[in-house]
């Protein structure tokens, strides 16, 4: 985000906070979207 | 006995001729025709494009894998397709040039009792002026490309230690490109790996493109629940651009690439330039360029082939406005409506028309993305047709019966967005149907329940299981047959 810079493109865009930054590689938590994830493809993959 | 010849061993061709043996009784005959006596798992070349894979773990030799599974392989490109055979000769054949080491050059016949096309694309570097590794921009569309843009790279972040600033260009090379995926993929395993040695503050990094929106991805993008709203992807990538400090231009099409330097065209009919010191971007996909003849010798190219070389099969190619078109205009079986024992997989076959709005300037160029159909749709639709010829071939039925439209398929893709085994990310996405449906999905044209996107470390491992995965099945090892496609 460039609050300094209105109307440039990076503008505008929504920023993750440092929380969502770090969940983003927090083991425990990734290890959980890595199962939830799986099942997703998995969903997809038995939909054909 | 029957025979069927496969052209081509990329996923879809692999895919295909790996299943057809392992229904088909040893009575009857799978032929492979590639020109590369090595497999690829394409997906992961954008890793070696950035040194995090050497050409050798994302290749392997095809010849071990066809001897194992008593698949027959001709090392060789095919030139043109004889569906009615010739005088003299009954039976339909292919005209292949050999390109083995010690026999290049030479022609051959390979007689077929069906055909699968799997050729995949002609990377068409020759669309735009200067485009591509032989002439001024990098590519990292095959494992060779790739290595030539690694070590591009290297140069480029040596210049930074020395504390040169760098322009480092990534995207698409013409108005009509597809797999932007692979360039996100690229630019994002570029950026991290400029962080992780320590110069990024030194490059300038753009994204140019001829998507209309980022996050379009050739699909028109997709809309995704997140927050409590629902949103398109576009606004997921900008996020995604801005975090990382990426800069972008959107609605190109690149006329020209001189050294260092790139003129493009954008849908309001600007014509800018932008210089650059390390520049990656993608051609635009055509069919191989293969030919057709009837019995009498006569050209029926027009009759298997559409004007941009892709194979025609049993989709609804009738021009239509935007407005008009339907999840029904996808093909379903991939049959050749010409020839009822030819058929087309993965790139290969011709798409309706485009799955993103096309645009054009006011010049008249149209700029917008061509459909994607790499991976795991390409996949699925090689095991279906691969099953339906099996029955074919063995009587047990006289038509196609098994559908894999990409009306009615979903797609996961895993895009990198930096390889480390703590720290990397990737975004996970998944969408259904590939083609937007309006009429059962009013709002979205999607099943929201089943298109998601998110980004983590979770998906840099899966990305990272499935290069082990893929190569794994695509070498026919032990219960190869249990990972999906």
């Amino acid at each position: 985000m460039d609050a300094r810079t209105p109307f440039g493109q990076s503008y505008y865009p929504p920023i993750p906070t440092p929380f969502t930054k770090r969940m983003r590689t927090n083991l425990l938590w990734q290890l959980l979207r890595f199962v939830v994830i799986n099942v997703k493809i998995l969903r997809m993959v038995r939909k054909h | 006995m029957s025979r069927l010849v496969v052209l081509g061993a990329g996923i879809a061709g692999q895919t295909a001729a790996l299943h057809a043996r392992r229904k088909l009784g040893r009575d009857h005959e799978v032929v492979v025709v590639s020109p590369n006596s090595r497999w690829n798992w394409i997906p992961s070349n954008i890793w070696v494009g950035v040194g995090v894979m050497r050409p050798e773990q994302v290749t392997f030799p095809l010849q071990p894998v066809y001897e194992k599974t008593g698949i027959t392989f001709v090392q060789a490109k095919a030139v043109s397709v004889h569906p009615e055979g010739r005088s003299g000769s009954p039976g339909p054949y292919v005209t292949v040039e050999q390109t083995e080491q010690g026999r290049a050059g030479e022609t051959e016949m390979v007689p077929y009792d069906y055909l699968i096309n799997a050729t995949g694309p002609k990377l068409n570097f020759g669309a735009t002026k200067g485009l591509g590794p032989s002439a001024n921009s990098l590519s990292v569309c095959t494992y060779d490309h790739a290595a030539h843009a690694s070590k591009a790279l290297d140069e480029a972040v040596e210049r930074m230690r020395k504390g040169e600033k760098q322009t480092l260009l990534v995207g698409t090379g013409h108005g009509n490109c597809t797999c932007q995926g692979a360039a996100f993929e690229y630019i994002f395993n570029v950026e991290f790996e400029l962080r992780r040695r320590g110069v990024r503050e030194k490059a300038r990094i753009v994204w140019l493109s001829n998507e209309h929106e980022l996050g379009d991805f050739g699909m028109g993008g997709m809309f995704i629940r997140r927050g409590g709203y629902v949103t398109h992807s576009r606004v997921f990538t900008e996020s995604l651009f801005t975090e990382r400090g990426i800069e972008w231009v959107t609605r190109a099409h690149v006329q020209e690439v001189a050294p260092g330097e790139v003129s493009f065209e954008t849908l309001d009919g600007e014509e800018r330039s932008l210089k650059f010191d390390f520049g990656m971007l993608l051609p635009p996909f055509s069919g191989v360029g293969l030919k057709a003849y009837d019995a009498a010798g006569g050209d029926i190219t027009s009759r298997l082939f559409a004007a941009n070389g892709f194979m025609l099969v049993d989709g609804d190619y009738a021009k239509k406005p935007y407005e008009e078109w339907s999840p029904d205009d996808w093909p379903k079986t991939y049959q050749s409506p010409a020839y009822p024992n030819v058929f087309a997989v993965g790139i290969a076959f011709a798409p309706p028309h485009a799955i993103s709005k096309p645009m054009t300037s006011p010049k008249g160029t149209p700029i917008f993305p061509t459909p994607p159909r790499t991976g795991m749709p390409s996949g699925v639709m090689a095991r279906e047709v691969a099953f339906n010829v099996v029955d074919m071939m063995t009587g047990k039925e006289k038509a196609p019966t098994r559908k894999a439209s990409l009306a009615h398929m979903g797609a996961a893709c895993i895009a990198s967005a930096g390889a480390s085994p703590l720290r990397g990310t990737a975004v996970s996405m998944t969408v259904f149907p590939i083609i937007p449906d309006f009429k059962a999905y009013p709002d979205t044209g999607r099943e929201l329940r089943y298109t998601s996107g998110e980004i983590g470390l979770a998906g840099h491992w899966i990305k990272h299981l499935l290069h082990f995965g893929f190569i794994y099945k695509a070498k026919a090892n032990p219960l190869w047959v249990a990972i999906p496609e």
